[in-house]
Formats: C-alpha cells, structure tokens, sequence
C-alpha cells in the first residue's frame, strides 16, 4: 500500500515512521500502565463488593461536613496568613538589622518545624498558662481547638507566604527601581504601581504551592480533635471500621488538590498571557 | 528555672533520656527511607523524562497520587491498608496468621511514596538544565547508555539538583514528626507523654520544637558542606 503511494509520487511524500519497536521502555510502560489499570480494578471491585449502603447513610453527610471545614480552615488561614505576612515581609526586606533580625527568626521558627508540633505547642501549650490567659481574658480562644488550629495554621502560613512575597519582591530587576525614580516616581508609587504588580506574578506559582501544602497540612488539624475531612474519616472508621471511610477522603483530598491545580494553572495562564512570546 | 532544668535533664527525674531516645527514632526513620525515596525518586524522573508516553503516564500518575494526599492520610492508608492488604496475601497461605505492620515500616514507605514523588520533580528539573550535548559527547566517546549516564551525568545531575534535595529533605525531616500518630515513639510522642505527666505541655512541646530547629540547621550546615565537594570542578566565582 505504502510502496504504490511512493512509486506514484516519490519526491512528495515524507517516509514513513519507522515502526514503533517494542523497545525494554515500552514493555515496562505498558506493564507499568497494566498494574496501574489492575490496582484501579482492584480498589474500584473493593469499593463496589464491599459496599455498605448504611455507612454511607450514617457518614455521608458527616464527609460533607468535614469536607466543608477543612475549606473554610484553611480559607480562613490563608486569609489571615497573607495579612500577616506583609510587615514580616516588609520587616525583611527593612534595612533595620533588629527589625530584620525578628521577621527572620518568625519565619526560621515556622518553617523549620513540624506543622503539627506547632499545632501541640499551641492546643496544648496554651493550658501552661491558663491563669495568666484567664487574668487577660482570653482564655476562652486557646481553649477552643478551632481557634488554636487557625492560630497554629495562620502563623506558619505567614511565614511561608512573607519568603514567598519577599523573594518575589527582590527578583524585580534594581533597573525598575531605578527607571521609576528617574521619571520623578516617589517610592511608594513605585513600589504599588511598578514593583508588586511584576513580584506578584513570579509569586503566583509559590502562592499556588502554599495553598496546596495548606489543604494538606490541614489535615492535621483532626489530631487537635477538629472534626474536619480527616477527622470525620477517622471518627468513621474508628466507630465503624470500615477502610472505604480513608480510600473516600483520599477521594476527596485529592479531587480537591488536582482541581485546585488546574484552575490556578488556568488564572496563571490567563495572567501571563502578555509575558507569552 | 531549677524545676525546668531538672525536667529536661537526664537521669530518673527528667525526661532527658527518653527525648533523646525520640530523637534518635526521627533521625533513624528519615536517614532510612532517604536512600529509597531517593532512588525511586531518580527512576520516576527517568521514566518521566522518557519517550515512551505510557512510561510517562504511569510516573505521572504515581506522583499525581502522592503529591496530592496530605501526608498524614498516606500514612494512614499504608498503615491501615497495608495490613488490610497483607492480611489477605497471607491468609491465602496460611489461613491462621496474623499481620502486625510495624509502625516504623509504615512511616517508612509512606514517607518514602511522598518523598520519592517530589525528589522526582528535582531529578527531573535537573535533567533540563544538563545540554543534550553532553549526552552526545558521552556517545562520541564510545560510552554506553548506562555508562554515560552513570559517569557523565550522574555527576552534573546531583550537583545541579542538590539544592531542591536539600529542601526535600528539611521537609522529609519536619514530616517523620506525623508517625507519632501512628504510635511511633518519636520525638513528637514523647515530648507528648513527658508533657502529660509532668503537665508542662509548653515547655516540652517548645524544646521538641527547638530540637527541630537544632536538627535543620545541623542539616543546613551539612547540606552546604555537600554542595561545596559537588561543585568543587565549578569555576570559582
């Protein structure tokens, strides 16, 4: 077939692939792919088989719930997280050495621990100096798990969020700087109308990252007795023992994240669109 | 201030010892599941850098799964599952056994898994700084594939991946705390037991934390040293 299309018109056409071999590469892809698609089969005939339409009954709705928490935890720390983080950035970026000094020892402590040893540090912590919080008043936060959780979650977020802003900050070219003031710009328009448009796009994949590691390190939240996704999964499966309650939130957690990914993705593309050549 | 010292010190009255033991359990546990997070890392990065797209697909959708669980459900899940798992390969064989995972062996893999899927994504970066000509040159030269992979750019890939290693590795470091929820005595646990009973929650959960800052910088220190040998045929700028 392809040898009469050649005599026909030799000079036009381009010639053929060669065939595609069954090169060691693709043999252990397709392997690869096959236990992949087995594992998938397995785990799908797992949750059909053992299906139990009255846990879902019972814990349906509680998977919504925790679903809906982890959301709201971990908006709300992003929230407060980027507030937080400008004067520590901005205390970075300071020329002070004290100042300077300070913001870097906040973000050295929260990212050099364990989110979770912060989450105990905080929960726990606070109730070694419940007399002194009852004195001020403010007993009543520490006491509440959700508020040392979106304390706990809130710091350390504000520190991974002032590196990302102050990075991103300093990646903008000296010449900017230096243009601006040469067309008579004050610092602070400058800095608003010139620097942080440019730092906030190099910042949007970082940001993209954190809020990511937020919805995942969220789940720690559910040791601190927080009913969210994770905690409703394990109060599921402590009560009921059933392993479909872990392989749902896996479910869920990862829906979550992928979809996360692709729409920041998408904002990405779209707000770069002027930088694509 | 007398109390504090005696409660952290060592000996039968302070918990010095038993911190000590946690911390040697966190260091363990990391320094044992960095040489398999770091080769299964190094050989998803090369089948992800593969021309064969069903070699890819399958890497892809291996770092997909673990970079997308928060960590401390993928340690639930080999903890739970693998026992669910093993339970029935060994109840074929032997209808009477029973399946205990080890808690260190969990923490092993899953961190491991979570590892090994982001070391790829450093592998992999690196393997797009180093030229196509360098692959060439090796081929010129009469190298195998294996031999240019392994004399040529084995060198320059770990050099220009450190930095991202060195990260991964503070985070591998920071995550082993999570395997004190699966019953582990790591440093995170017994901080928790030696603030039960003695009631001073914040004093032996800020010198857990303290102690992991003292085991990053450590590290940080060291992460320099090794990035220092790996560029020493760098030009001195």
């Amino acid at each position: 077939m392809t040898e009469q299309v050649e005599t026909a018109r030799p000079q036009l056409t381009a010639p053929a692939p060669p065939p595609r071999r069954w090169s060691n590469e693709r043999i252990l892809g397709h392997v690869l792919m096959v236990l992949w698609a087995l594992a998938g089969a397995g785990l799908l005939s797992y949750m059909i088989r053992d299906f139990n339409p009255e846990f879902m009954d019972r814990y349906g709705m509680k998977f919504v719930s925790g679903f809906i928490v982890t959301i709201e935890l971990v908006g709300l720390s992003l929230a407060i997280g980027a507030i937080l983080s400008l004067p520590i950035a901005a205390m970075r970026l300071s020329s002070s050495r004290i100042l300077g000094g300070i913001a870097y020892g906040f973000v050295y402590f929260f990212r050099g621990t364990p989110l979770i040893a912060q989450a105990f540090l905080v929960y726990y912590g606070a109730g070694s100096f419940r007399d002194f919080f009852s004195d001020i008043g403010i007993w009543w936060f520490f006491r509440d798990p959700w508020y040392c959780a979106v304390f706990a979650f809130s710091l350390n977020t504000s520190a991974y969020q002032a590196e990302i802003l102050r990075g991103s900050i300093q990646n903008v070219a000296r010449g900017q700087w230096e243009a601006a003031s040469a067309l008579g710009l004050s610092k602070p328009v400058t800095f608003w109308k010139i620097i942080l448009p440019q730092a906030l796009i190099v910042a949007l994949r970082p940001y993209g990252n954190e809020v990511v590691l937020m919805i995942k390190g969220s789940a720690i939240a559910s040791i601190i007795t927080i009913y969210d996704l994770m905690g409703e999964t394990r109060r599921a499966f402590s009560r009921s023992y059933d392993f479909q309650a872990y392989i749902w939130a896996a479910i869920l957690y990862l829906v979550m994240v992928e979809a996360l990914r692709r729409v920041w993705d998408r904002i990405e593309a779209r707000l770069t669109r002027h930088l694509k050549r | 201030m007398d109390e504090i010292l005696t409660l952290v010190s060592f000996g039968p009255n302070g918990w010095g010892d038993e911190i000590a033991s946690g911390v040697l359990v966190t260091i363990t546990l990391a320094i044992a599941t960095l040489p398999f997070g770091l080769t299964l890392g190094f050989l998803l990065a090369l089948a992800k850098k593969s021309e064969e797209p069903s070699l890819r697909a399958a890497a892809n959708i291996y770092t997909t799964i673990f970079r997308g669980l928060p960590e401390l459900l993928t340690l639930f899940l080999v903890y739970y599952g693998g026992q669910i798992v093993l339970q029935q390969l060994i109840s074929f064989l032997f209808p009477d056994a029973q399946v205990e995972v080890n808690s260190f062996v969990a923490g092993m893999v899953a961190l491991s898994f979570v590892f090994s899927s982001y070391a790829s994504e450093a592998f992999l970066s690196a393997f797009r700084g180093i030229s196509l000509g360098q692959y060439e040159g090796g081929y010129a030269l009469g190298l195998r594939r294996v031999q240019t992979l392994r004399l040529i750019i084995l060198p320059q890939l770990i050099r220009l991946a450190l930095p991202a290693l060195g990260n991964l590795w503070l985070i591998l470091l920071k995550d082993t705390a999570l395997v004190s929820v699966i019953g582990l005595s790591d440093l995170v646990r017994q901080a928790g037991i030696a603030a039960r009973v003695e009631k001073e929650p914040f004093l032996f959960f800020g010198v857990a934390c303290l102690i992991y800052l003292v085991l990053a910088m450590i590290s940080s220190i060291g992460i320099t040293r090794i990035e220092a040998w790996s560029s020493r045929g760098e030009v001195r700028r």
